[in-house]
């Protein structure tokens, strides 16, 4: 206990997690105009008849074409983080746009949309505007050092990441069947040199599984030892880019190789600093003589934010583990799959239909999903037992208000999991509409023919 | 670091050991598949050949209409009808090519939407004064607008035979038959020589793996073809399979009351050559669904898809000529046979297309 309130006392130089704010700002808001520019505020929030909502989050909805105004809120407040202006203001209406953005529809759900809100939310109790901060020109000071802890919390949470990604690849289908790389890589034969080669061979296919898991598992440490960490930014260089390269991952693999700058010693994120004003001035003229520089900078209501940071830190170890708790394979059920760092690991498709049932008289219909869901849900929908059973709700509450008596919803599903023979995925004698939602499982959903072994 | 690396070596030595069964396979020597020559042999010789066959079989229609419409009679109507069949199944060839030319002129709006509007066929009569190709218009033309005209518009082939000869409003009822002829002349004319001329090379080169690529778009299309055109049309929607009670007056060829299973059996032959690479009009194969599959170690799954095929057409072989009257006296039958075509869905959508792992064309996300 005392060695910990020792460390919460170190100072440290507070250039990084500058460098980090100014990175995290300007990469958010580029990805707010990108994902607006795609068009994709239209196609996946105001198209759709009907949103795939997160259990307990149902509430938050588009609102028409006020959505607009969420990013745009969003987009905004990233920019006035990467300036460091109004930063907490900045950061926390950040964290709730970003957040309510992502809560709205969760067919879109990445990995890496809920690191970037966990993020978010952490940067609301640092003071990443200590220093080259439009705070600091307004407020006429700036600081040199923060608490050690506050940047070593950014070190910690991405490489919970990593490592939690790594552990997640070790499992026998991405091991020893060299699965899903070995449906995908083939499939990139149109690449110039590597195309119709390397991804062509079986060899590759594991070779690429193996490194992959060993780079997931070792990048967090390889960067944290000075004497391996220009090798390890090199390896994150190459990896994320050869993966942005062979999958439509969008910003991620810049986000994390801006992001894991802040492994870098302070003498580094000075001359970032340096050099970002040496192009300013060019520009502006600043006058900096008034500021007046502070040694360290004091955080408020610690009593609070420690205890809370732990809390926050305790949830993120455990919280990918609850998997445990269900029974059943975690690839087909996806119970506790969600919010674990479980990227990019496993190829899963599935068809799935809904019949509609008059259950006195057992008349029935089947339901064309196109009329309801965009390609993307009903893509999303077909292989994921939440999805599922949301729809049915939204179907038998359809159908019922049409004047509908006595409606069941039956399920035909079936799935397809990492190159395996489809198989029958819900039990299609189980009414989904009588199913409620909660954390229990999920009992209509068959067993996995096979086995998968690993975490 | 070093315990880190003895715990993982650990961890890995005891996966490995557990799942000793998972033997891996090499399906290749390393060369990807020969997409460009798959495309070639679609192209080559099964597409083109179709609609030219197509063409062909109109012109033959575009004849016996213009001997129809010199001299009405139940010789001149017979020949007719006969032609429209003969070219209704050959277009049971080519309806699943929804690319190209075709796609941009909305070819397949064009040529088999139905049921057919048989106001919409009066009123254009009547009227006199239509564009067959606006949308309005796309379930009053093509082949189910032939089978109103042929079969439809009065109770006997004598009074049909008057409606284009002694009726008063005969010139109109003829001018229709040979305009909506005439159309499907000119369009599939319009496919098949863009086809020959620039498309055919354009198709080829398309082996990327891109939404817009023609082998992406071709495999979308085929299941698109084969879940819409062939299953729901042809079959599940007049089983009832997709409303409260069954419509059978949704059937192909409605108003001819025999053929509707002829239809169905012929979309889906033309349906399996896809598939297996099938020559038009032969036997011998070439690269297809099938070799693709075969090289990508999935031998299995194509005789499971060619198998499935199989039971759906025992199934079709089933029922009652006519669908309406299969509906109309056991409809269990029909949506047997759909559950046949079903279970072939999701061997080609779910099996074949993660197989592939084609990009789809309709998905415009990031992904994890």
């Amino acid at each position: 206990m005392n060695r910990f309130l020792t460390y919460i006392q170190q100072q440290t130089n507070a250039a990084p997690l500058a460098v980090f704010r100014v990175g995290f700002g300007v990469m958010m808001c580029y990805g707010i105009i990108r994902f607006w520019v795609h068009g994709w505020i239209e196609s996946i929030y105001l198209d759709p008849k009907f949103h795939f909502s997160y259990y307990g989050f149902e509430w938050v909805q588009p609102i028409g074409e006020y959505t607009y105004l969420i990013f745009a809120i969003c987009g905004l407040s990233a920019l006035f983080v990467a300036l460091g202006l109004k930063y907490r203001l900045a950061i926390v209406t950040f964290f709730l746009s970003f957040t309510y953005i992502e809560l709205m529809e969760k067919t879109t759900y990445l990995n890496h949309y809920y690191f970037i809100s966990i993020l978010s939310f952490l940067m609301i109790f640092l003071p990443a505007n200590a220093t080259f901060s439009v705070d600091n020109l307004i407020r006429k000071k700036r600081y040199q050092h923060i608490p050690r802890w506050t940047i070593d919390a950014i070190k910690l949470l991405l490489g919970i990441v990593y490592f939690y990604a790594g552990l997640a690849k070790i499992n026998s289908d991405w091991l020893f069947k060299a699965q899903p790389l070995k449906i995908w890589l083939p499939s990139k034969y149109d690449l110039p040199f590597i195309g119709n080669t390397l991804m062509q061979q079986d060899w590759f296919h594991y070779a690429m599984s193996w490194s992959g898991m060993l780079y997931d598992l070792c990048i967090p440490f390889l960067l944290l030892y000075r004497k391996t960490r220009l090798f390890a930014f090199a390896l994150v260089v190459f990896f994320h880019v050869f993966t942005r390269v062979l999958f439509p991952i969008g910003m991620f693999p810049f986000v994390m190789i801006v992001g894991t700058l802040i492994f870098f010693d302070a003498g580094f994120h000075e001359k970032v600093i340096a050099f970002i004003k040496t192009i300013l001035h060019r520009f502006l003229n600043i006058n900096t003589t008034v500021i007046d520089t502070i040694s360290t900078y004091k955080i408020a209501y610690t009593n609070f934010i420690i205890p809370l940071v732990v809390t926050f830190f305790t949830i993120q170890l455990l919280f990918p583990f609850r998997y445990l708790l269900y029974p059943g394979e975690l690839f087909w059920t996806e119970q506790g799959y969600r919010f674990s760092w479980r990227v990019m690991l496993m190829e899963k498709m599935g068809n799935t239909t809904f019949k509609i049932i008059d259950k006195k008289t057992g008349a029935f219909f089947y339901v064309n999903n196109g009329d309801f869901l965009t390609p993307l849900q009903e893509k999303q929908m077909s292989f994921q037992p939440d999805f599922i059973l949301e729809y049915a709700h939204y179907l038998g509450n359809h159908f019922t208000s049409q004047g509908h008596e006595n409606v069941g919803v039956y399920v035909e599903s079936y799935v397809a999991l990492n190159g395996r023979l489809s198989q029958p995925f819900i039990d299609k004698n189980v009414d989904l509409y009588q199913q409620k939602e909660s954390f229990k499982h999920k009992h209509w959903i068959l067993p996995f023919n096979d086995e998968i072994k690993g975490f | 670091m070093k315990k880190i690396f003895s715990v993982l070596v650990l961890t890995l030595f005891i996966v490995a050991c557990s799942s000793s069964d998972d033997t891996p396979t090499t399906p290749n020597g390393g060369e990807s598949f020969d997409r460009a020559g798959m495309l070639r042999n679609l192209a080559d010789n099964l597409i083109i050949p179709a609609y030219q066959d197509l063409s062909t079989k109109l012109n033959a229609l575009g004849t016996s209409k213009d001997n129809f419409v010199a001299t009405p009679n139940q010789t001149n109507l017979d020949a007719l009808r006969s032609d429209w069949l003969t070219a209704y199944k050959a277009w049971q060839h080519v309806e699943m090519f929804n690319i190209g030319k075709a796609e941009e002129i909305l070819y397949h709006f064009q040529m088999n939407i139905y049921p057919v509007s048989t106001t919409d066929v009066e009123n254009n009569i009547a009227n006199g004064n239509y564009d067959l190709t606006h949308p309005n218009n796309n379930d009053a033309v093509g082949f189910p607008a032939l089978d109103y005209m042929l079969y439809g518009i009065a109770a006997t082939d004598v009074d049909i035979i008057e409606k284009y000869d002694t009726n008063a409003d005969a010139s109109k009822y003829k001018n229709y038959l040979s305009d909506l002829i005439d159309q499907m002349k000119l369009l599939t004319q319009e496919v098949v020589s863009d086809w020959t001329t620039v498309y055919r090379d354009i198709f080829v080169a398309g082996t990327s793996n891109t939404a817009t690529s023609a082998a992406n778009k071709f495999v979308n299309d085929f299941i698109f073809y084969y879940e819409k055109g062939l299953r729901a049309n042809k079959i599940g929607i007049p089983a009832g399979n997709f409303s409260t009670t069954p419509l059978p007056e949704k059937v192909e060829a409605f108003y001819n009351q025999e053929v509707s299973k002829e239809l169905a059996i012929e979309a889906l032959n033309a349906v399996q050559n896809v598939f297996n690479g099938t020559q038009f009009g032969g036997s011998a194969t070439g690269e297809s669904f099938k070799t693709y599959l075969t090289f990508l170690d999935r031998v299995e799954l194509a005789t499971m898809i060619n198998n499935q095929f199989n039971t759906a057409r025992g199934k079709i072989q089933e029922l009652n000529a006519n669908f309406y009257t299969q509906v109309n006296t056991d409809n269990t039958k029909m949506t047997q046979a759909y559950d046949a075509l079903q279970a072939g869905v999701i061997l080609l959508k779910v099996d074949m297309l993660q197989a592939f792992n084609i990009s789809v064309d309709y998905v415009d996300a990031d992904g994890d």
